[in-house]
């Protein structure tokens, strides 16, 4: 019980919510870097995910990659790039598109080749092009996969961007890492506590989102096939 | 009007979908595609929209070879009907019935009231127009589906096996709906399906296919009942084809007979007499309306005292009449069997009984009009 209070208190000092190192500053240096991650693997996932989804060319090569993509140690990832761009922002950010890339990219492509046959000829049948048939058909009908897909890497990126306190440009891992080296349970704790709760946040963000994004009447469909 | 020149379709795995097909559709009618699976009619169906191109010979629309036009621009003219719809399952029903004149760049709020407008046309609720494909039942989803063909009013309408997922209810209401649409709109429609019946019913003209993708005959419906061309066509079409036949012929050009004919209030001894004069066994019964009440046999009339009404006695049943003015010989003769009497009671438009008819009767039109 000691424990639960001690991380009360670690919560409840004024000292904590303020200056460079407070929970404030952290917590925006996460989001920026989890958001910063996030976009940058979408922008590159989503459409060649559509691209390969849509053309059917390429299926095989985005699945390997996106396997060979998740292999990957993502401690790993980030020394490697350090050895190339030194420390700083660039191997925090790599290493964490590394991480989103892989299941936005299949569950963009797995979306759009799961469209039905049926529906793709009745586009093409009423005189849709290719273009039209993937932004008023298949990127739709695809969208709950797609937002999934992103979901997923949001959680990994959020818990992983901890990464970033290891090359010095904070984030919430900063409580981690420090806590590591005073022994001090507390601060760790404290860490990880806001690292759920930013966990828990985004999930509930996705939920929103799909709300937004996903038409009522695909809702319904996905709502019962998940 | 659509002519197929040779045209034919052969598979890369060998497989010849179709051989060598010359027809020709006639503009404003509709021409039905009918064959066992497997025997083209999809096929030759989706050659006109150039879904499929055909490995040789020529298709034109109204003389232009339909290879001049982008496939896309074409298609747009076109509407497509296809088996269980294809809605779209992210759009509401105004907006999928907005989808070509949509493409066709129309502002939105034009393209949404002119889909209202087609909503009413094919008989759906405007309270559906908010509403997502999967809310709806087929039967619905199949007029969503015409609806969304015909948005932006294509001259030509290609339907495949349109009611074919459907219930055998619900089928019968929309083939009723789509012969009232097309005599309001009069547009060349080709309609794919597997059954002969609705073949007979919907097509001024029919093409049946064969397996391998051969064109076996290619005739109006009435011809087609009367002379198959082979055997292939006469075992496709069904044993009962001289009885489905006599759907194409009016019974308006039948006699029939009042003398059996009384009203409720004769008494029976006369209206034996008269009958047995006309050596009928028969008499029926009407009300001063001449609205039909029953069948009564002249051997009850011998037993019943002098004096009595007809309405106070014991009738058979009349079973159900037709129309003289709007119905077939098919639809008297199956009144005929169906009736106690052997009879078929042939009433207008008010249901007012105008005459009686014979199976003898029948048997004579039949046989003049077969003939
Ligand atoms: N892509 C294809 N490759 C090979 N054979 C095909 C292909 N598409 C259709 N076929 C074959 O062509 C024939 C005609 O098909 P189809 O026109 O669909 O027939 P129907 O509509 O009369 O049932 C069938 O034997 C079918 O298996
Ligand atoms: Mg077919």
């Amino acid at each position: 019980m000691d424990i639960l209070i001690d991380l009360y208190q670690w919560f409840a000092d004024p000292a904590q919510w303020s200056g460079a190192s407070g929970i404030p500053a952290r917590l925006v240096e996460h989001v920026y870097y989890s958001a910063l991650a996030l976009v940058l693997s979408s922008a590159v996932a989503v459409p060649l995910g559509l691209l390969t989804g849509h053309t059917g060319v390429g299926g095989f090569a985005t699945t390997s990659l996106a396997n060979f993509a998740r292999a990957l140690p993502t401690i790993g990832v980030l020394f490697l790039v350090v050895l190339f761009a030194g420390i700083g922002l660039v191997p925090v950010v790599c290493a964490l598109v590394a991480l989103a890339v892989p299941p936005i990219l299949v569950n963009t492509h797995e979306g759009v080749r799961g469209v039905e046959p049926r529906l793709r000829d009745a586009a093409q049948g009423m005189g849709m092009r290719g273009r039209e048939v993937l932004m008023r058909l298949e990127l739709p009908v695809a969208t709950p996969l797609i937002l999934i897909g992103m979901r997923t890497a949001a959680v990994q990126v959020v818990a992983t961007a901890t990464i970033a306190a290891y090359v010095g440009v904070g984030g919430l891992g900063r409580y981690i890492v420090d806590g590591q080296a005073r022994q001090d349970l507390t601060m760790m704790l404290g860490g990880s506590v806001l690292v759920v709760a930013l966990a828990v946040a985004t999930t509930l963000l996705f939920a929103g989102l799909r709300r937004l994004l996903v038409a009522p009447g695909l809702r319904a469909e996905t709502a019962s096939a998940r | 009007m659509i002519t197929f020149e040779g045209a034919s379709k052969h598979y890369p795995d060998g497989t010849v979908a179709v051989a060598d097909l010359d027809l020709t559709v006639e503009t404003g009618a509709t021409t039905v595609f009918v064959g066992p699976s497997g025997s083209g009619k999809t096929t030759s169906l989706r050659m006109i929209n150039r879904m499929v191109e055909p490995t040789g010979g020529t298709i034109r629309i109204d003389g232009e070879d339909i290879r001049r036009q982008d496939p896309a621009v074409l298609r747009r003219s076109i509407g497509y009907v296809i088996q269980q719809a294809g809605l779209f399952p992210h759009r509401t029903v105004l907006d999928n019935i907005a989808t070509v004149p949509l493409l066709l760049g129309w502002r939105r709020a034009k393209a949404r009231a002119r889909a209202a407008e087609l909503m009413e046309l094919v008989g759906l609720e405007p309270a559906q127009a908010r509403r997502y494909p999967h809310q709806l039942s087929g039967g619905q989803q199949q007029r969503v589906g015409v609806a969304r063909a015909l948005a932006a009013d294509p001259p030509i309408l290609l339907m495949d096996e349109p009611f074919s997922a459907v219930d055998p209810v619900v089928r019968t209401t929309l083939q009723d709906e789509l012969l009232r649409l097309q005599q309001e709109l009069h547009k060349t429609i080709v309609f794919v399906t597997h059954d002969i019946d609705e073949a007979v019913r919907l097509g001024d003209r029919i093409a049946v296919f064969r397996p391998g993708g051969v064109l076996a005959q290619y005739a109006a419906p009435e011809r087609l009942l009367a002379e198959p061309a082979d055997a292939f066509v006469e075992s496709f079409i069904g044993y009962d084809r001289g009885v489905r036949r006599l759907s194409f012929f009016p019974a308006r050009d039948l006699s029939p007979h009042e003398d059996t004919v009384f009203d409720d209030q004769t008494r029976a001894e006369d209206a034996r007499d008269i009958a047995e004069g006309h050596g009928s066994p028969w008499v029926l019964v009407v009300s001063a309306e001449r609205i039909p009440l029953g069948w009564v046999g002249t051997d009850q009339l011998s037993r019943v005292p002098a004096g009595v009404p007809l309405g106070d006695l014991d009738l058979a049943p009349y079973g159900h009449t037709f129309n003289i003015g709007t119905d077939s010989l098919r639809a008297a003769l199956d009144a005929a069997v169906l009736s106690p009497a052997g009879r078929a009671v042939g009433v207008d438009e008010d249901g007012r009984v105008v005459g009686v008819v014979s199976q003898d009767d029948l048997g004579t039109a039949i046989w003049s009009v077969t003939e």
